[in-house]
């Protein structure tokens, strides 16, 4: 079992996630995600900037892998995607179809992301047809969803040519807007938005009127309210899921992540604090945290 | 420009027929299509009624088989292909890869629409579906600006259709996962968001609560209309501040942009609500086919009435219309 870093989904200082890549090489994370996956008006590491850190990881021994917007809407954006894509070194994981498109044109392989529809043993192998070399499950699956559509003949057939991912821990991307809500929620217009996001390295926490955590607000994504943490599910995890996911949160996202290695054969299982939660993964609404 | 109207029974479809639908869109009765609702969509008999009825009348009919197959039944997804292709249905509307491949592999000649919950947002991901399964046109997911939309127009061979009226989905539909979130059950997975099995009432000193498998969504004085408890239209607390954090109820209305998309040459208006009656569906199609005749008529004098406005914003949520994300002011 291999463990990643997912992309930063906050909007972070460049000052905060260059040092956040330098404790991600000094780690023993396998592989590294880079990119905007969010919004593209973010602009604090620019393509190259990442490219740079990149070559750093890659010297560090990580496996490095580019990660592409979720919400392609302007052309501006569709150039942005092909200069990841055409980036001559690093594996692309796409998180919108377009993606694909591009990759496959380019006759490149690639990784699938949570964002993209793909909910059956069809889709699997039509995209392992295409070029995908691993398939990051969308968040709202569950254990069993996908034991069932690993279990089917036209997936067993393909099965050493694509790994799957499983996002494990962190607060879960649950959907993409034209709005964005963190300028909304400090009464500003996408337009005039002053990439306020930067302030809140978290996102923005959104209550219930009584009290209850529902939703983390990221610009144009909503997350969910509570963290998504499958550290005493990982011995459940051998055979199905060859790589757990962890998304980088603003604090403590390294010794979670040893946390993570030493209970990967269920020797130190951890009691989930509050606001922590696994029901997706065990069939359950996502809210749920069970025992 | 297409009028193309929803109908989730038998009378529905009549009534839009009736009133100037140029098409009707209809779900099967089971997790195949995204209004999975109890009491409503057509079975299998109903379906060849439908297309007896629509046929008559030298209109089309279109089935929504759009959401994602599980793997354990994926027969169902493709029992519900067969049987529409069977029964002479017109146009499938489409969203999983796997059902797609299905099609393109069994009915090469049948005409499939990509439905918005693929989410196609752009001319990347237009292009992928055309060329990987063939399809003829891109339902657009209602984020786009309507500088985007003819971006689009501009540059895809495919025709498109866009959302003209109805319940406003505010995020990239098809990756929506908040209703799976907080209930288990998605768009997705089970073809329903926010399902009427999670919803509970309360009310306490006049004070009417609506909860969402326990999670208060809103909470309504007196005076105020309470409305469904669809969890991105609740109103939360951010920083002390109790608002409507994602979106206010209310509904989407482009009739102010009829002109504009006829202009660049949008192939399709679809109406927003199969769960609807077949009166709400009479009175907006009533609506819907004088304005584009209007427009059809000559676009430079169109002008939005307003007898339309007054019978859409009776029909829309909370009273309220906007153009959505179509202006960039929504944003």
């Amino acid at each position: 079992m291999q463990f990643s870093l997912g992309p930063v989904q906050y909007f972070w200082p460049k000052t905060k996630m260059q040092a956040f890549y330098r404790d991600a090489a000094a780690s023993d994370v396998d592989v590294v995600y880079l990119g905007e996956t969010v919004c593209s008006k973010r602009r604090e590491l620019k393509l190259d900037d990442y490219l740079a850190i990149a070559h750093e990881l890659r010297e560090a021994g990580k496996q490095v892998c580019l990660s592409t917007m979720t919400l392609l809407e302007a052309p501006s954006e569709l150039r942005e995607l092909k200069r990841y894509c055409d980036n001559g070194e690093f594996l692309v994981e796409a998180n919108d179809v377009g993606a694909i498109g591009v990759l496959r044109e380019n006759g490149l392989p690639f990784i699938a992301g949570a964002a993209i529809s793909v909910y059956n043993q069809h889709s699997v192998k039509r995209l392992v047809d295409m070029g995908m070399q691993r398939w990051v499950m969308p968040v709202e699956l569950s254990r069993d969803w996908l034991r069932e559509l690993l279990s089917h003949d036209e997936v067993t057939a393909v099965r050493d040519q694509f790994e799957t991912e499983v996002f494990a821990f962190g607060h879960m991307p649950l959907a993409w807007s034209a709005r964005c809500f963190t300028a909304r929620s400090e009464n500003r217009h996408k337009d005039q938005c002053e990439l306020c996001c930067i302030k809140y390295p978290d996102g923005r926490r959104v209550d219930s009127q009584d009290g209850q955590r529902v939703f983390v607000l990221n610009g144009i994504q909503t997350q969910s309210g509570d963290r998504y943490n499958l550290i005493n599910q990982l011995p459940q995890m051998h055979g199905l899921v060859d790589m757990v996911r962890l998304s980088p949160q603003a604090e403590g996202t390294f010794d979670w992540l040893q946390k993570f290695r030493d209970n990967a054969h269920g020797n130190a299982p951890v009691k989930l604090p509050a606001g922590d939660v696994n029901g997706y993964w065990l069939q359950l609404a996502g809210m749920v945290q069970h025992a | 420009m297409e009028l193309l109207c929803p109908a989730g029974s038998i009378p529905a479809l009549k009534a839009a027929i009736e009133h100037g639908a140029d098409a009707v869109y209809v779900g099967l009765k089971d997790e195949t299509n995204a209004r999975h609702f109890a009491g409503l969509n057509l079975d299998a008999s109903n379906l060849r009624d439908a297309v007896h009825y629509v046929h008559q009348h030298g209109r089309k009919l279109h089935v929504a088989i759009n959401t994602f197959a599980h793997p354990d039944t994926f027969q169902r997804w493709t029992a519900a292909v067969d049987a529409a292709i069977q029964a002479g249905v017109d146009v499938l509307i489409v969203a999983d890869m796997a059902v797609l491949s299905y099609i393109a592999a069994n009915y090469p000649e049948q005409e499939v629409h990509l439905s918005v919950q693929a989410s196609a947002t752009n001319a990347a991901a237009i292009e992928f579906y055309q060329q990987e399964f063939g399809v003829t046109r891109v339902v657009l997911p209602r984020v786009l600006a309507m500088n985007q939309v003819r971006a689009l127009a501009r540059t895809t061979t495919v025709d498109l259709e866009v959302f003209a009226f109805g319940s406003l989905c505010i995020m990239a539909e098809g990756r929506c996962y908040l209703s799976s979130y907080m209930t288990g059950e998605s768009p997705n997975t089970v073809g329903a968001c926010s399902p009427a099995a999670y919803v509970r009432w309360d009310e306490q000193d006049g004070v009417l609560e609506s909860r969402l498998n326990g999670v208060l969504i809103d909470r309504f004085q007196p005076e105020e209309t309470a409305g469904y408890p669809t969890l991105c239209k609740g109103r939360f607390e951010v920083a002390g501040e109790v608002y409507h954090p994602l979106e206010e109820p209310t509904s989407l209305n482009t009739l102010g942009l009829l002109p504009e998309l006829h202009k660049e040459g949008i192939a399709s208006l679809k109406i927003e609500g199969r769960q609807r009656s077949p009166a709400y569906v009479a009175q907006i199609t009533k609506v819907w086919r004088a304005a584009i005749d209007a427009v059809l008529h000559d676009p430079t004098k169109f002008q939005v009435q307003d007898e339309w406005n007054a019978v859409l914003a009776g029909l829309s949520e909370g009273s309220q219309t906007t153009i959505g994300a179509y202006h960039r002011s929504w944003k």
